[in-house]
């Protein structure tokens, strides 16, 4: 009998072992370990407010589990008669007052973090130069994908936003059409993307993302707001590079300006795309924000088709024949004609071509 | 109707005219029980759907549309046509018997309330088979209902605003028997805690209700005759439907927690065998968490935008409310605290509640710390939180009250052994389920995403949330067998089922005749019946006025025709945009129906009948024999 039980009372304390160590997830998508200073300080935050919360379900727990423990009908008999009380005036001030110094703990970090947070008034600051001294990133949440500007610099990405390390990055973010959310885990939290005003806020990247999860080298970003069918497939991702790179990744996208897909090229990808796919999609990064789909100028250099597939030429294909089976509700599907697969195989060749970073 | 001798058989026609005519509260009551278990079971079937399609990355059980259709009608069904009615159904059966009185104070206008609240819910779940069901949660924020296709945003709108009519009626109606019903000697400070809550949530009803109202109202007719209250292009805006919504939606939260709190309230110090500790400060928390309950709505919307000053305030006033909270939960500990525990499945409720709750609460503070909010908002650890409060508040509250409360209902008691499975196997899979959900949370897991990739983390996490799921219906079948096995037990026959009965309700002996007290009782003290208990009083009461004639009402179909108007105008309104030929003539049909019942009400005069003593004499003698309720 005891034998068994002590056996048994291992399994509780594995199981709890185990969700401790599993609970801090991965470290490109989860707020457990954050990599800024915004996600840090709300990650402290989070540690004082279960330290004090722990606390009291301890105490309640304690409390609870010695009373019943105490007091039950088996052990005092049938018969027993509890004294009826009415209450006790010390002790609702006890348990009054210790919660409320419990909470003014917790408020004071609480509204000096809101404020700090909200801070974003070195967007407007400029050099002698009269060049903003920060970096601004527009981001406009349209219908399962995500458009990166960065105005400063006058180009615009898709899918896959691009930041240097180690200082504020600031955003202006909207929504095109429904309300979205953006979210970065790993590096702080979330804002919505309203559809009638331009909210602001700004995150800081401590590390770079070329090592994260086995050279996959990049953060995962999320929709955080239900937006329609494909909520769940609206991903992100985040490259964060040191200031030096980033420049030169600004300077290889500046370089692409004018750049163009001809329907008399001679390479069949390239004619097919600028016959159908032109419209909304630019190859430019020296574009105007606001297109109907994600800018592909460096679709290339990515690391997810449509956000979510693998980064292989046979989804790039398939998604081009049947988006609407990969994302349900997009606004892609039937905007072009029929391709024959030799077309298809032809764009998807031409897609993977587009690169500034090799 | 007079005379009607209770026990005497009736065919089955008799007894379904019975019930869509009835006025009796406890009839009344039966019907709610019943259609919110209804709408609970279909609700719990949707979350199962949903957690069997997420138990696995990448799974394909469920398609990206219908996924929102199922968590949208799960979040709708489970709050407004489920939580809400079964709580009503309690109400609507304990709070006349715990002040003594012979009925509510509108019994028509109950049975409307009744009757809009079922016909609207089955409008909206009519949607499944015409269509589509709305799909933008149930939040229905404004950018995402306006753009969504097909009729689901429609059924919404209106069938929560016909079954929205339905709980504000009643809503008004409990306010109205609470402060005029009561019994000689009730005072205030004498009444049951859970009278003190179900006034305090009707109160909420009453001023949270005409939000939603408005808001549906405004969305009604943007979708129908194109206004842009909510459409940005037009100089509208979405953000003022989130602050609609959450002024409504916050109080509801309280709406459906505070009569949980009464019904704990009530049971834990029959089964301590002691006096509820602290009744005064409790009156005192509720009504505090009532008021403060309006004060913190926008705690929903920290990552709106609404600017940092905004933030901080709702921030520090939804930690306020803790505190109160906190006092309830210190005082059920002290009521046990020196008392005589008996286990009961009741009672195991009760004491599963408190530190699932107590989780549930903290949660709900580290959520109002608003810059720690940016990361847990609209994640799974939002989803394992209000689930703690909602399963481990609310559903604990109803299940232990249909142990509870079951002698009062139907005179029969159901099974304990069968009650104890139930609790284990519910309880642990509802922590199964959601304890390991605030860690993909935190993991970065966004809610109401119907499906995730693999390699993200969250794996191990979502399938022993499914399997939790699977436990959790299965303890509802058992509960549901339960519930239809007690049927063939034997009648109780008998008063204070449980032995340790503190308030009126259990002063009476089942079957309660329809007309609940022969003599209006006077109440001495807080816990009459208990007082009377320890004074030797064989009847359990003593009486304010003599043995005489008793005013009671008609029974009526005219609330069900009423409701049945709304419910056939509201699928004109529906098909209108449409440009459907029958649409309007539709809609004057149904509403002419309504409004030539309401003429009918008005112009006839219905005054009730009277119940004679003798009468009174022989129906008591029929349902516990000769001396009648001794």
């Amino acid at each position: 009998m005891k034998k068994g039980l002590k056996k048994w009372s291992l399994f509780p304390l594995l199981a709890a072992f185990a969700i401790i160590l599993s609970g801090c997830g991965e470290e490109y998508i989860s707020t457990l370990r954050p990599s800024g200073a915004v996600g840090k300080e709300q990650f402290n935050l989070l540690l004082l407010a279960t330290s004090i919360m722990t606390l009291v379900v301890i105490v309640v727990s304690v409390l609870y589990l010695l009373t019943f423990a105490k007091f039950r009908r088996s052990k005092l008999g049938e018969d027993y008669m509890p004294k009826q009380v009415e209450g006790s005036h010390t002790l609702e001030v006890i348990w009054t007052v210790i919660p409320i110094i419990l909470l003014l703990i917790l408020s004071v970090p609480t509204i000096l973090a809101t404020y700090k947070f909200a801070d974003v008034s070195a967007m407007d600051e400029v050099d002698e130069e009269g060049n903003p001294t920060a970096l601004t990133v527009n981001v406009t949440a349209k219908l399962y994908w995500w458009e990166f500007e960065y105005p400063e610099y006058g180009i615009v990405t898709a899918q896959e936003l691009v930041v240097p390390t180690n200082e504020k990055v600031y955003f202006n973010l909207k929504a095109a059409d429904v309300k979205h959310s953006f979210w970065i885990p790993a590096i702080g939290g979330k804002i919505d993307t309203n559809v009638e005003n331009v909210n602001k806020f700004y995150l800081v990247f401590d590390k770079e993302s070329a090592g994260l999860n086995g050279g996959e080298g990049v953060w995962y970003g999320k929709c955080a707001e239900l937006c329609g069918p494909s909520h769940a497939l609206m991903d992100f991702k985040v490259k964060s590079l040191n200031r030096q790179d980033f420049d030169a990744w600004v300077a290889a996208m500046q370089a692409t300006e004018g750049q163009t897909a001809s329907t008399d090229s001679t390479d069949l990808g390239e004619a097919v795309f600028a016959q159908n796919c032109l419209g909304c999609h630019a190859v430019s990064a020296v574009s105007p924000a606001g297109a109907m789909g994600p800018n592909l100028t460096t679709f290339g250099d990515r690391n997810r088709v449509a956000g979510i597939l693998e980064h292989t030429k046979e989804n790039v294909e398939a998604w081009i024949k049947n988006p609407e089976k990969y994302k349900p509700g997009n606004l892609m599907t039937d905007m072009y004609k029929e391709l024959t697969d030799e077309e298809v195989s032809a764009v998807a060749d031409y897609l993977m071509s587009l690169s500034v970073e090799k | 109707m007079s005379s009607v001798a209770v026990t005497k058989k009736k065919g089955v026609g008799a007894v379904i005219w019975d019930y869509l005519t009835t006025v009796d509260h406890k009839k009344l009551a039966v019907l709610y029980l019943f259609s919110g278990l209804l709408f609970f079971a279909i609700a719990g079937f949707e979350a199962l759907l949903m957690r069997i399609q997420l138990m696995f990355p990448n799974s394909d059980f469920i398609s990206a549309g219908t996924f929102n259709e199922l968590l949208t009608m799960h979040g709708t069904t489970m709050l407004f046509l489920a939580a809400t009615p079964l709580l009503f159904g309690f109400m609507n059966m304990v709070v006349p018997l715990q002040i003594g009185a012979r009925d509510v104070a509108f019994p028509f206008l109950n049975s409307l309330g009744f009757w809009l609240f079922f016909l609207g819910a089955t409008f909206l779940h009519l949607s499944f088979f015409m269509g589509g069901a709305p799909d933008a949660g149930w939040t229905s924020y404004a950018s995402l209902s306006l753009y969504s296709p097909g009729h689901g945003i429609d059924f919404y709108v209106l069938g929560l605003q016909i079954s929205g009519a339905g709980t504000l009626i009643s809503g008004i109606n409990f306010i109205v028997t609470i402060i005029t019903m009561r019994a000689p000697g009730m005072t205030f400070m004498r009444m049951p805690l859970f009278t003190w809550t179900s006034l305090i949530s009707s109160t909420l009803i009453l001023f949270a209700f005409p939000p939603l109202t408005v808001g549906l109202f405004l969305m009604l007719v943007d979708r129908m005759f194109d206004a842009n209250f909510f459409d940005h292009t037009m100089g509208g805006n979405t953000i003022i439907w989130e602050h609609l919504f959450w002024i409504f939606g916050h109080p509801e939260v309280y709406i459906l927690v505070l009569p949980a709190f009464g019904l704990f309230s009530e049971i834990i110090p029959v089964f301590a065998r002691k006096r509820l500790f602290g009744y005064s400060s409790m009156v005192f928390a509720t009504i505090l968490i009532g008021f403060l309950g309006f004060m913190v709505w926008a705690h929903h919307m920290f990552t709106t935008g609404l600017g940092a000053t905004a933030n901080a305030i709702f921030a520090v006033a939804t930690m306020a409310i803790a505190v109160p909270t906190g006092m309830k939960v210190f005082n059920w500990i002290l009521t046990i605290w020196g008392g005589s525990i008996k286990v009961t499945v009741p009672m195991i409720y009760a004491l599963g509640f408190i530190p699932s709750f107590v989780a549930g609460g903290v949660t709900g503070v580290m959520q109002a710390t608003a810059p720690l909010d940016y990361q847990l908002h609209d994640s799974y650890f939002i989803v394992a939180h209000f689930h703690y409060v909602i399963v481990g508040g609310i559903v604990t509250a109803i299940f232990a009250s249909f142990h509870f409360y079951w002698p009062l209902f139907f005179n029969r008691a159901m099974s304990e052994k069968l009650g104890y499975w139930t609790f284990w196997i519910f309880f642990i899979g509802f922590h199964l389920t959601f304890f390991v959900q605030h860690f993909l949370g935190l993991m970065g897991m966004p809610r109401r995403v119907f499906t995730y990739m693999e390699g993200q983390g969250w794996d191990l996490f979502n399938f022993i949330s499914s399997i939790g799921a699977i436990m959790m219906a299965i303890g509802v079948v058992l509960m549901v067998l339960n519930m239809l096995l007690s049927i063939k037990s034997e009648p109780l026959n008998c008063r204070d089922y449980w032995g340790d009965g503190r308030s009126l309700e259990w002063a009476l002996k089942t079957p309660i005749p329809f007309y609940n007290f022969k003599q209006t009782p006077l109440v001495r003290g807080f816990d009459p019946y208990w007082i009377e208990k320890q004074e030797g009083n064989p009847e359990g009461m003593t009486y304010a006025e003599p043995l005489g004639d008793v005013h009671m009402p008609n029974n009526s179909i005219l609330p069900l025709i009423m409701s049945i108007g709304l419910f056939v105008a509201a699928f004109g309104a529906l098909y209108h945009p449409d440009g459907e030929s029958w649409s309007v003539p539709v809609m004057v049909i149904g509403l002419g129906i309504t409004v030539l019942a309401m003429i009918v009400r008005s112009v006839k005069d219905d005054l009730g009948y009277h119940l004679h003593a003798e009468e009174i004499i022989e129906i008591e003698n029929e349902l516990y024999g000769k001396g009648g309720n001794k």
